[in-house]
C-alpha cells in the first residue's frame, strides 16, 4: 500500500466506521477546576468565557466570546520546559515540539480498580510488567496512558479530592517513571486527573516525579483525559495537537484516539 | 408603643409588584451637607464660626450676623415637639402611598425650628424630643422625631423602616461565606432576624475549612455557588435568587500584601482586581436590576447592597499597594453602583473598615477588626440606614486625617509605612 493509498484508506475506514475516532478531552468549563497551589504562589487561570455579543446590541448579526485561561487548563498538553529537569533541552515548548509527535500510539495500563480502592494509588513497575505480560513490550515512543476512571467523577468535589493534608488522586510511582522512560523509551505519561503527578506527588522522591523524569528527558504529559475506558489496552493511535504558543510551556488541547471498531473497549 | 412588626405575609404572585416613587430628592449643593453627615451616622448642622448661632435650614450665610464660616456640627437632637399633624392627603407619590403620615414642629434646645417626620410613639405635645438626620428612600437626609427614650421596637415603625434597612424578615445573599468575616457576616444577619441567608462559595473542592460547614447548621442558611470571577456562575445564581435577594452583602475579596517592586508580574494584583474590581460590576450587573424592580414590594422589600471595602481605598498603603488600589477602584464603582441604585430607592453601604484580623493582615500590628465587630457594625449601618461605615479604630483616624488632608495622609503612609 503506496502511502496516499494508506491516507485514502484511512478517510475510507474512518467514514465507513471501522476506524472509530474517541474523543478523549474534556469540555473546557468555568466550572472544571484547575491545578491549586498553595495562594502564595502564582496561579494558574481557570477557563473563564465571556460573551463579545450575543445577537444584540454588541453585535446585531453575531455570537462570540473573548475567553482566557492558563496553558495548564482543562485537558492539557506539558511540553519538557514547564518543568525545571527540562527547562535547556532544545525543541523543548509547545512551538519546537517535532509535528509528527503529536500522532502516536498509546498503551493503556488500566488501574480502575485499585484508583477506585485507595485514591493515593501509585502505578507501579510491577503493574506495568503485569500489563506487558498480557498485551506485550510497551513500543518506543507511545504513549502510555494511566486509566483511573478519575474522570468518571464529575463533581468538581470529588475530582479534586482535597482533604486537610492536600490532594488525593493518583499518579506514577517514581520507579514508574523511570522506568518507562529509560527502559521503555515511551513518548510520555497520560492521566485522568489534574496533573500526570499523584495528588501526594509532592512527597515523593524527587517531588512529582513524572513532572522531573519525563520532562527532564524531554517527553511529554496529557492529564485530564477523559474515556480513556473506550480505549483498547493496544492499537489505539492518539492526535496531540497542542496550540502552537511562542515558547510556550503547554497547551489546552483536543485529544482525538484512533481506533479499530472492532478493538474498541465496550 | 410601636407593636412589634409581623412577618410579612407571603406575596401574592398574581398581583403586580408595586414600583418606586421616590420621595422628594432635590437639594441645594449646601443641603447636601446634612445628608453627608446622615450617611455616617451623625445628626450635623451648621453652626456659624463667628457667633455660635446653629442654622436651620442649612444655608450659605449665617441667619444672625451674616458670616460666611458654617461648620458642619454634630447635634445632640434634644429639643421640645411644639405641634403635630397626621397627613391623611399628598400629592407627592411617595407619601400618597404610605398615609397616614405623622409630621411634628420641633424647638431644638440648640434654636432652630424644624420640622419632622415623627415617630408613632412620640406623644402629642408639648413633649421633649431627639431628633435623629436619617437618609430617606432617595438617599437624601431628613430630620425625624424620635421618643426621648428608647424602646426596642422603635425601627418597627413604618416611617422609620421606610429610613432604614433592617435586615429583619429580609432574604440576604452574602457572597462569600469562606471566610471568618464572611461567616460573622451570615451568623450576625440571622441573629438580626434576617429571614433567608443565602451564602456563596467559590470553588467547594478547595475544602475551605469547618467554618462555612458549620453554618449548614442554620435553618436559615443555603449554601450557593457563586465564583464572582465566573460570569457564567454569577448569572446562573441570579437567574435562580435574584428576584428575592432583599439586601445584597459583597464581601467577597482577594488580599495580597504586595507592593509594586515584591511581586513580579501581574498574577496577584490581576486576582484582586478580577474579584474586587471585576467581581463586583459582574454582581451588579446580575442582581441590579432585580434588586431595583422590587424596591417597594412591600415591608420586607429589596432595601440594600452592601459592600466590603477597606479604608485602602481612601489612600494608598503601599505594604498592600495593589490590593489598595483594587479596593480604590470598587469604591469607584461602588459609587457609581449607588447612584445608579438610588433611582430606585436602593441604599449603597459602603464600609470600609481598617486592617481585618485574619491571615492576610497576620504581620500588621494590632489594633485589628475582629470579623465580629465588622459584621456587627454592618448590621447596625443597616438597621440605621447609614451609607458609609468606617469600623475599628485605624479606619477611624484614617478617615479623620483623610478628611483633614488627603495629601498628608498619602506622604505620611509613604514613610516607612506606618498606618
Amino acid at each position: 500500500m503506496t502511502p496516499a493509498e494508506l491516507l485514502a484508506a484511512l478517510v475510507d475506514s474512518i467514514r465507513s466506521g471501522a476506524v472509530r475516532i474517541i474523543d478523549l478531552t474534556q469540555v473546557l468549563s468555568p466550572s472544571f477546576p484547575q491545578i491549586a497551589l498553595p495562594p502564595e504562589f502564582g496561579q494558574c487561570w481557570p477557563f473563564r468565557i465571556e460573551e463579545i455579543s450575543h445577537y444584540d446590541d454588541r453585535g446585531p448579526a453575531w455570537y462570540w466570546n473573548n475567553f482566557s485561561c492558563g496553558e495548564h487548563t482543562g485537558t492539557h498538553f506539558d511540553a519538557p520546559i514547564h518543568w525545571i529537569s527540562g527547562r535547556n533541552l532544545p525543541n523543548n515548548s509547545v512551538d519546537t515540539i517535532p509535528v509528527a509527535h503529536f500522532f502516536a500510539a498509546a498503551c493503556v495500563i488500566d488501574c480502575h480498580q485499585q484508583a477506585a480502592a485507595d485514591p493515593d494509588y501509585l502505578l507501579t513497575v510491577a503493574d506495568i510488567q503485569a500489563w506487558e505480560a498480557v498485551h506485550g513490550r510497551i513500543p518506543a515512543r507511545s504513549w502510555v496512558l494511566m486509566r483511573t476512571d478519575w474522570s468518571k467523577r464529575r463533581d468538581a468535589e470529588a475530582y479534586q479530592n482535597f482533604d486537610e493534608t492536600g490532594q488525593h488522586t493518583p499518579g506514577p510511582s517514581a520507579e514508574a517513571v523511570r522506568f518507562l522512560v529509560e527502559q521503555r523509551d515511551v513518548l510520555g505519561f497520560g492521566s485522568e486527573a489534574i496533573g500526570t503527578d499523584a495528588g501526594q506527588g509532592y512527597h515523593l522522591k524527587p517531588p512529582y516525579p513524572c513532572h522531573y523524569y519525563m520532562h527532564g528527558a524531554g517527553r511529554y504529559g496529557l492529564q485530564c483525559l477523559t474515556n480513556l475506558d473506550l480505549l483498547p489496552p493496544t492499537g489505539s493511535v492518539l492526535l496531540t495537537a497542542p496550540l502552537k504558543i511562542e515558547r510556550g510551556s503547554g497547551s489546552p488541547l483536543r485529544v482525538l484516539a484512533l481506533v479499530a471498531a472492532n478493538s474498541a473497549a465496550t | 408603643m410601636t407593636m412589634p412588626l409581623p412577618p410579612p405575609r407571603r406575596k401574592n404572585p398574581v398581583l403586580r409588584t408595586r414600583q418606586m416613587n421616590l420621595p422628594p430628592s432635590a437639594r441645594t449643593r449646601v443641603a447636601l451637607g446634612l445628608t453627608v453627615c446622615a450617611a455616617r451616622g451623625r445628626f450635623a448642622l451648621q453652626r456659624c464660626a463667628a457667633c455660635g448661632a446653629i442654622q436651620y435650614p442649612p444655608r450659605e450665610v449665617c441667619r444672625r450676623c451674616l458670616a460666611t464660616t458654617l461648620r458642619w456640627t454634630a447635634q445632640d437632637g434634644h429639643g421640645q415637639l411644639l405641634s403635630s399633624t397626621r397627613l391623611h392627603h399628598a400629592n407627592d407619590l411617595f407619601f400618597r402611598e404610605r398615609l397616614p403620615w405623622r409630621l411634628g414642629l420641633v424647638r431644638l434646645d440648640s434654636g432652630p425650628s424644624l420640622i419632622v417626620h415623627l415617630h408613632t410613639d412620640v406623644p402629642e405635645p408639648p413633649v421633649r424630643v431627639r431628633v435623629s438626620a436619617r437618609l430617606d428612600r432617595s438617599g437624601r437626609a431628613v430630620l425625624v422625631g424620635l421618643p426621648a427614650s428608647e424602646d426596642c421596637n422603635l425601627g418597627d415603625d413604618p416611617m422609620l423602616r421606610e429610613m432604614v434597612c433592617d435586615p429583619r424578615y429580609r432574604k440576604v445573599l452574602v457572597t462569600d461565606g469562606t471566610t471568618s468575616v464572611g461567616q460573622a457576616i451570615v451568623r450576625a444577619l440571622v441573629e438580626a432576624g434576617a429571614e433567608l441567608v443565602w451564602v456563596g462559595q467559590a470553588e467547594p473542592w478547595k475544602r475551605h475549612g469547618s467554618g462555612i460547614d458549620r453554618l449548614r447548621e442554620l435553618p436559615q442558611v443555603s449554601i450557593v455557588p457563586l465564583d464572582l470571577t465566573n460570569g457564567r456562575s454569577v448569572e446562573a445564581l441570579a437567574g435562580a435568587i435574584a428576584g428575592k435577594v432583599d439586601i445584597v452583602v459583597n464581601n467577597a475579596e482577594v488580599h495580597r500584601t504586595f507592593g509594586i517592586a515584591a511581586r513580579r508580574g501581574l498574577d496577584a494584583a490581576r486576582a484582586e482586581m478580577e474579584v474586587n474590581y471585576f467581581g463586583l460590576l459582574r454582581l451588579a450587573q446580575a442582581f441590579g436590576p432585580a434588586l431595583k424592580a422590587r424596591s417597594a414590594d412591600g415591608v420586607a422589600s429589596a432595601v440594600a447592597w452592601v459592600n466590603v471595602l477597606s479604608v485602602f481605598a481612601l489612600a494608598n498603603f503601599p505594604a498592600h499597594g495593589t490590593f489598595s488600589a483594587s479596593k480604590a477602584a470598587a469604591h469607584s464603582l461602588a459609587q457609581c453602583l449607588r447612584a445608579e441604585l438610588r433611582t430606585a430607592g436602593i441604599r449603597v453601604v459602603n464600609v470600609f473598615p481598617g486592617p481585618i484580623d485574619d491571615e492576610w493582615n497576620q504581620n500588621l500590628p494590632p489594633p485589628k477588626v475582629a470579623p465580629g465587630a465588622l459584621a456587627a457594625a454592618i448590621v447596625q449601618a443597616l438597621r440605621d440606614g447609614l451609607e458609609d461605615v468606617y469600623p475599628g479604630d485605624v479606619a477611624q483616624e484614617w478617615l479623620e486625617r483623610w478628611r483633614e488632608d488627603p495629601s498628608t495622609l498619602e506622604r505620611e503612609l509613604a514613610t516607612g509605612f506606618e498606618r
